[in-house]
């Protein structure tokens, strides 16, 4: 089944996939990075911007009031998550957070499980971006196509905001040295808050932003959560470059293997991540000695 | 001497009498009686008779309540509590399939524990040893995935502690992991594709591409094998692509756009639960369909009210049971109708499957007088004609599958629809035996009773 046709399909399908675990990674990485807190919760906060985000789908049938209202969910989830029970563990061992955040996970799960059942729910793509396109050498789905460039934007914007902004200086600086940043008088728990806060949204809007593509059930974290921290490994703790080119590798791996042995195509996502723990263990664009 | 043969003959009479009398109270007594009193001499086994000592007696269920199944995994556990109600209360429908039944199973409330497997193995494995140990379940049950069924199999014939299959569609459930404490109601992958191939073959014609979607583990290679191998066989049929993925992937885009670069006519998706319904959904984002035309070969239940009805317009399928079978069986209509002002809406085939699981192992320990599990499997084994809700079906010994019809349905267009559940139409009903494999064809060697 290789043919030029496909391979082209397969390599431009990568992309997108890889766009969107990008996204979902990025949030996840400045968190780990700033907080020092490997966040289980994160593919459970991507579900619950789907849900939110669909909620106001159905209240509003606006899809932009649907990523907005997913987006500022999340937002305050997170605030309110780590106000109320993250900040407490920033200085208890990593196995107590991996522990509280893998419990609110199950919290926000079979939360919206009880709520909505296990039965998915759709969210349709805006008018705009509803059909197919084609591309020449393929046709595609016109709305993914979307992805790619909604989550460029994002992207952008993400990174406006860490390398251009005094806030984005402050977390690069608390990613490197959290003990400095605060000795010289800046509010590191206010920071640390935003922080979650920009993650969470990061996650939500992912999540809202994904819902057309695959439809939503409460698990639908679960699966991207393992993923998310395989493009983290490959890219770097802490890294939002890393995380950016991490999810595009992940992305290219499962498409391009897909294409030679569609049973092998995860297996070679985690012999990618083992190769790059093995030669490079900070990641591609990590720094050594980060924790 | 003569005192002697006085006395020799004395003996020899009651003797002969003695015998005689228990013979003919033997055949007076109901076959139940006489197996107990076997039965009750035999060493423990398994939960047994610790398990059945008491005035009640529990089951062991593990069905996904999360994960890739959950779905499916609740309207099966439904079908289960319906049964053990029904059971308990002496239901008409009960005895229609148990005719011994009166309230409970020999007398005894049926009680039962619920744990969520997620469809892995290790998890079920661990849950239903729980309720071995902690519980004393002498019957174990659920799965919604073969890989469950397949390692629950094998720890009931471990702990010697009988396990009736949930959903299973592998061929290897009753092939070659066939156990002798295992049984399964449910169609598989060989009944499905030899009920199902030639509808397709005179829907379509021969000589077609299709590209198949697999899940990877043992249902989704079976049942593909099967499917591919009569297609192949009968019609010329042509594998163009198999898309293996793993169970709860979260995106199909790289296999589908495989698929769409494939040449094939139909997309034969053998995914199921969520991994069917995002799959499919997918391939209609990707133009696949309608461009190719869809085919189940192993119905998932709920995938039309999910996917819409306008996806699974003109789609075959192959399954165990549709609620519009009320219209020809009286037993089907009797459970449709208990099970929809219960739970308020009508049965899938994963809870119409659980009912009758519990139904026939009813009718088994009825029937075998005793909850002694060696005299509970031959009861099984031993051939009768039993009542279901699609018609007379009868165990089969040599592997414990049940000889039971497999159902075609196509989706109707929406507009025909007459409620909001009237997804599919049934197009026919086709006999069991004329489906199946020689119960030795996959390898099945069912193993001991002790």
């Amino acid at each position: 089944m290789i043919s030029w046709s496909n391979f082209v399909s397969q390599l431009f399908n990568g992309l997108a996939l890889g766009a969107l675990l990008a996204l979902i990674s990025s949030g996840l990485t400045i968190i780990y990075g700033t907080l020092g807190v490997l966040n289980l919760a994160h593919g459970a906060m991507f579900m619950l911007g789907g849900y939110a985000g669909y909620v106001a789908y159905e209240a509003s049938g606006s899809f932009i009031v649907a990523v907005i209202a997913g987006t500022l969910f999340l937002g305050i989830v997170g605030v309110l998550m780590e106000r109320v029970v993250i900040r407490h563990f920033y200085s208890r061992p990593h196995e107590d957070q991996l522990l509280v955040t893998f419990g609110l996970a199950i919290v926000y799960v079979e939360g919206v499980r009880f709520i909505f059942s296990s039965l998915s729910k759709t969210v349709p793509p805006p008018p705009l971006f509803t059909g197919i396109t084609s591309l020449g050498f393929m046709v595609y789905p016109t709305y993914r196509l979307a992805v790619v460039g909604i989550v460029a934007v994002a992207l952008l914007a993400l990174f406006l905001v860490l390398y251009r902004t005094r806030l984005g200086m402050i977390v690069r600086a608390g990613i490197e040295d959290s003990v400095m940043v605060d000795s010289l008088g800046i509010n590191v728990d206010r920071v640390f808050m935003v922080v979650f806060g920009i993650g969470a949204m990061a996650a939500g809007f992912a999540g809202i932003v994904n819902a057309p593509v695959v439809s939503l059930t409460p698990d639908v974290g679960e699966a991207i959560l393992v993923q998310t921290f395989v493009v983290v490994v490959i890219g770097g703790v802490g890294s939002f470059t890393g995380a950016v080119l991490g999810g595009l590798i992940a992305g290219e791996i499962i498409s391009i293997t897909s294409m030679f042995n569609p049973g092998y195509a995860y297996v070679m996502l985690f012999a990618a991540m083992t190769l790059v723990l093995l030669v490079r263990p900070q990641g591609l664009l990590g720094t050594r000695g980060r924790e | 001497m003569r005192d002697r043969n006085s006395n020799s003959n004395n003996s020899g009479r009651r003797e002969f009498m003695r015998t005689g009398l228990a013979v003919a109270g033997g055949l007076a007594l109901p076959a139940g009686f006489a197996s107990r009193v076997l039965a009750a001499d035999q060493p423990p086994i398994g939960t047994w008779p610790a398990g059945s000592q008491g005035d009640s007696v529990f089951i062991g269920i593990a069905v996904p309540r999360t994960g890739t199944y959950a779905v499916q995994g609740e309207d099966e556990l439904k079908g289960y509590e319906l049964a053990v109600e029904h059971i308990n209360e002496g239901h008409p429908l009960i005895k229609a399939i148990s005719p011994k039944t009166k309230k409970g199973v020999l007398g005894k409330t049926v009680k039962y524990g619920v744990a969520d497997s997620a469809a892995k193995p290790n998890d079920a494995v661990q849950a239903q040893q729980r309720f071995i140990t902690e519980n004393k379940a002498i019957l174990l049950t659920g799965s919604t995935s073969s890989a469950v069924a397949v390692a629950l199999n094998k720890l009931a014939q471990r702990e010697k502690v009988l396990y009736v299959a949930g959903i299973s569609g592998s061929n290897d459930t009753t092939g070659k992991d066939c156990v002798r404490y295992g049984f399964r109601q449910n169609f598989y992958g060989e009944t499905a594709a030899n009920a199902l191939g030639p509808v397709l073959l005179k829907a379509f014609g021969k000589n077609k591409k299709a590209a198949f979607m697999t899940p990877d583990y043992t249902y989704g290679h079976t049942v593909t094998k099967s499917m591919n191998d009569f297609l192949t066989k009968n019609g010329g049929w042509t594998m163009v692509t198999n898309q293996v993925s793993p169970l709860g992937a979260p995106d199909y885009s790289s296999y589908l756009t495989n698929i769409a670069n494939s040449g094939a006519e139909f997309l034969i998706n053998v995914n199921w639960g969520h991994d069917a319904v995002l799959s499919t959904q997918q391939a209609k984002q990707f133009g696949i369909l309608p461009k190719m035309k869809l085919v189940i070969p192993y119905q998932i239940p709920f995938l039309a009210p999910e996917v819409g009805p306008d996806v699974t317009e003109g789609v075959y399928a192959a399954t165990d049971f549709w609620w519009t079978l009320e219209d020809k069986y009286p037993l089907a209509k009797m459970f449709v109708e208990a099970f929809q002002k219960k739970y308020n809406y009508r049965p899938e085939w994963g809870a119409e499957n659980a009912y009758m699981e519990f139904a026939l192992w009813a009718e088994a320990v009825e029937h075998a007088g005793t909850f002694y599990p060696p005299d509970v499997i031959k009861s099984y084994e031993s051939p009768r004609k039993l009542n279901s809700m699609v018609g007379e079906v009868e165990w089969r010994a040599a592997d414990h599958q049940l000889i039971r019809p497999v159902i075609i349905v196509r989706g109707k267009k929406p507009g025909d629809m007459k409620n909001k559940e009237d997804f599919w139409e049934v197009t026919e009903i086709v006999p069991g035996a004329g489906v199946m494999q020689k119960p030795d064809a996959f390898g099945c060697n069912l193993g001991a009773y002790t």
